[in-house]
């Protein structure tokens, strides 16, 4: 425990400014299910601080574990090993409660038996604010998520992006530190839902509290976050800002996870610190940029993503060359498919513009061009 | 050109498999019916006859309900068959809220088997045999007490009562949602206050429907009533059960008549109270 107090603490400081303290931190946090053979791990060794004030995304595929880490943060669940930390101080012993934290649920879990307005004011309440006080940030939230007209409404006679606006509203009023959002955007339709992820992100500028937001849409991910954590089987891959994460990929499962990417087998022929140079199969050497991590020279394995790369008709000085096997036109953009020599697949993304320029045949030659700085090394 | 009308005929749409296509069906329903509910018309019908014949009708008349009400015997054994369900359906009611709380709000741990036979003892062991048994017991705390209250008898129906309380109630609990009671707890309720406020007025169709149908079981007990009572406790069922080794009139068939009137009332109501669960 006082171990687990000190490495939380240690990295609750690793980010940011010194004094600046994170929002929440997971030390080390390991959560298994059950026990004996048929235990599932469901994190393993987590570790990860979220910022004050951050839109953080937990983003990864069903099962990888993302609604337990938001269980133990909430309080739900209690880790195996390991501690949360909420602005430097332990709570993983405290019952959810007690915690200043509070959760947008999947379901919304909204109080059958209440109106709108009693929902909302019924964290305030239990924190035993008096009636007035209730009452008017009951108001306040209304506004804030434009639900005024249907404060006395019963929760079952609303549609499901109300209810999705009463359950953020809930959540909101008692102010907590820290705002847990479990696919709370799953179940809207797709219109509704980008209305939505531009109205959560609007509302936690104007709150100014931390959210975490599970989801496994990678483009939701992409578009909403100031960071993002990729998960995959109870651990997490890489914690960055969008960008980083899609230019930077720090192994196969995060490249492959996010956006569409071409994989290469490389041969790394020199490091420095700050990159190194590849030898492509085809023969070409390039520069390159590396993820996190230890690298030696020798066969390694290097993403390019599809806008990264060009095609052009002259084929004798471009980084790659191949066949054109498949074009596929996708309104703003048409994706160019190709095999290079040793049948390797290439994809070319090539976005599409008024004064339609070469045309490409199935079966051409041609060149492949790439982008300075557009291959990176992965770790695996 | 494919001629559909006649397609139709060769071919009748299949209808999905509902068993009241089967053969027989509504005869066996008729049937059922009449053998279950015709016995009871005379019953009541003769309640209303203006003469002492149970064979004979004589026209009509409400004598013998003014009989009934005003047969001393038959007030005292109302009011105790009255104290006794209300007693007994409460205190039920409440043992087996619990007892769902304690059977769908935990992990599954070690005897919980044992938990549900317990609970479900009144269904499995045949009424008679519990009814000695309770005779033997309580003759023996009698003499040991010399205490001969109501209390057995209460005792004996909260008893038998549970089950039928308890039924309704895991029924409600289970279809209730789970992640209410975590999203109070995320709200700052402590434990009681999410029963109080949440888990609670969410229950209350199922725990007064428990209620109900405690109630009537406890209101038609003979077997082990009889077993236990003692000397001048008499329920109403008892009350009758006496009479009918004496002459019969159409008093008793009045008593029935609204004992029969107070069962379908609150068996109406439980069933009102089920469908508006869902
Ligand atoms: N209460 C539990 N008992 C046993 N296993 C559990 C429990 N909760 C989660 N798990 C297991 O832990 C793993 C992670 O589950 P979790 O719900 O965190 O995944 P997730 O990332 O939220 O997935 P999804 O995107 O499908 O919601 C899964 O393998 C799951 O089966
Ligand atoms: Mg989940």
């Amino acid at each position: 425990m006082a171990k687990a107090k000190a490495i939380g603490a240690a990295a609750a400081r690793q980010h940011g400014s010194v004094g600046d303290v994170a929002a929440v931190t997971a030390a080390n946090v390991t959560k298994t299910f059950g026990s004996g053979d048929d235990g599932v791990v469901a994190l393993d060794d987590v570790s990860v601080s979220i910022r004050q004030n951050e839109f953080f995304t937990l983003l990864g595929p069903s099962g990888c574990g993302k609604t337990t880490l938001l269980r133990l943060i909430a309080g739900f669940e209690l880790p195996t090993q390991g501690d949360i930390l909420l602005e430097g101080e332990p709570i993983g012993h405290l019952p959810p409660y007690q915690r200043p934290v509070n959760t947008v649920f999947q379901s919304y879990a909204l109080f059958p038996h209440m109106t709108v307005s009693e929902n909302i004011g019924f964290g305030l309440q239990m924190l035993g604010k008096p009636q007035a006080e209730v009452a008017s940030e009951v108001e306040r939230m209304l506004a804030l998520v434009r639900m005024e007209a249907l404060a006395k409404r019963r929760v079952d006679q609303l549609s499901g992006g109300q209810q999705q606006r009463v359950a953020l509203a809930r959540a909101l009023a008692p102010h907590p530190k820290v705002l847990l959002l479990d696919e709370p955007l799953s179940a809207l339709d797709l219109k509704l839902r980008k209305e939505m992820q531009i109205e959560l992100k609007h509302l936690q500028g104007e709150t100014g509290i931390t959210f975490i937001f599970v989801t496994h849409d990678q483009e939701e991910a992409l578009t909403m976050s100031d960071r993002v954590a990729v998960m995959d089987n109870g651990k997490i891959l890489q914690v960055g800002p969008p960008r980083e994460i899609y230019d930077h990929p720090a192994d196969r499962f995060v490249a492959n996870f996010i956006g569409e990417t071409n994989f290469l087998t490389a041969e790394l022929t020199s490091l420095s610190k700050s990159g190194g140079r590849v030898k492509l199969p085809s023969g070409k050497t390039v520069a390159v940029t590396l993820a996190d991590g230890e690298f030696s020279e020798g066969q390694v394995t290097v993403v390019i993503r599809p806008e990264h790369a060009r095609l052009t008709k002259a084929k004798s000085k471009t980084t790659l060359t191949g066949v054109l096997r498949n074009i596929v036109y996708i309104g703003t953009d048409t994706h160019y498919h190709l095999r290079l020599p040793g049948d390797t697949p290439f994809i070319v993304r090539t976005q599409n513009q008024r004064d339609t320029q070469e045309s490409y045949q199935q079966g051409d030659e041609l060149g492949i061009e790439i982008s300075a700085n557009a291959v990176q090394v992965l770790r695996d | 050109m494919v001629d559909v009308a006649k397609l139709r005929q060769i071919a009748p749409p299949r209808r999905p498999f509902s068993i009241r296509s089967l053969p027989g069906f509504t005869a066996i329903a008729i049937v059922c019916f009449v053998l279950l509910y015709a016995p009871l018309l005379p019953l009541v019908v003769y309640s209303f006859n203006a003469g002492t014949s149970l064979a004979f009708w004589e026209g009509f008349s409400l004598r013998w309900y003014v009989a009934a009400w005003e047969n001393d015997s038959v007030q005292d054994a109302t009011i105790l068959s009255l104290i006794i369900a209300v007693t007994a359906a409460v205190t039920a009611t409440t043992l087996a809220t619990m007892a769902a709380l304690g059977t769908t709000r935990t992990k599954p741990y070690k005897g919980l088997t044992a938990i549900y036979a317990m609970i479900n003892q009144p269904l499995m062991v045949p009424e008679i045999v519990t009814a000695v048994a309770l005779l033997i017991l309580f003759a023996s705390i009698k003499a040991a007490t010399n205490y001969h209250g109501l209390a057995y008898l209460i005792a004996a129906h909260t008893a038998f009562c549970i089950p039928f309380a308890y039924l309704p109630i895991r029924a409600r609990l289970e279809g209730m949602d789970l992640s209410l009671e975590t999203a109070a707890a995320d709200l700052y309720a402590t434990p009681w206050r999410t029963f109080r406020r949440v888990t609670l007025p969410l229950l209350w169709p199922g725990i007064l429907a428990g209620a109900m149908l405690a109630f009537v079981i406890s209101l038609d007990d003979v077997v082990i009533t009889e077993f236990v009572k003692s000397a001048g406790q008499d329920t109403l069922p008892t009350y009758m059960l006496g009479q009918l080794r004496r002459a019969i009139t159409p008093e008793v068939n009045a008593i029935s008549s609204v004992l029969l009137a107070v069962s379908v009332v609150m068996v109406t109501i439980f069933f009102f109270l089920n469908r508006r669960m869902r």
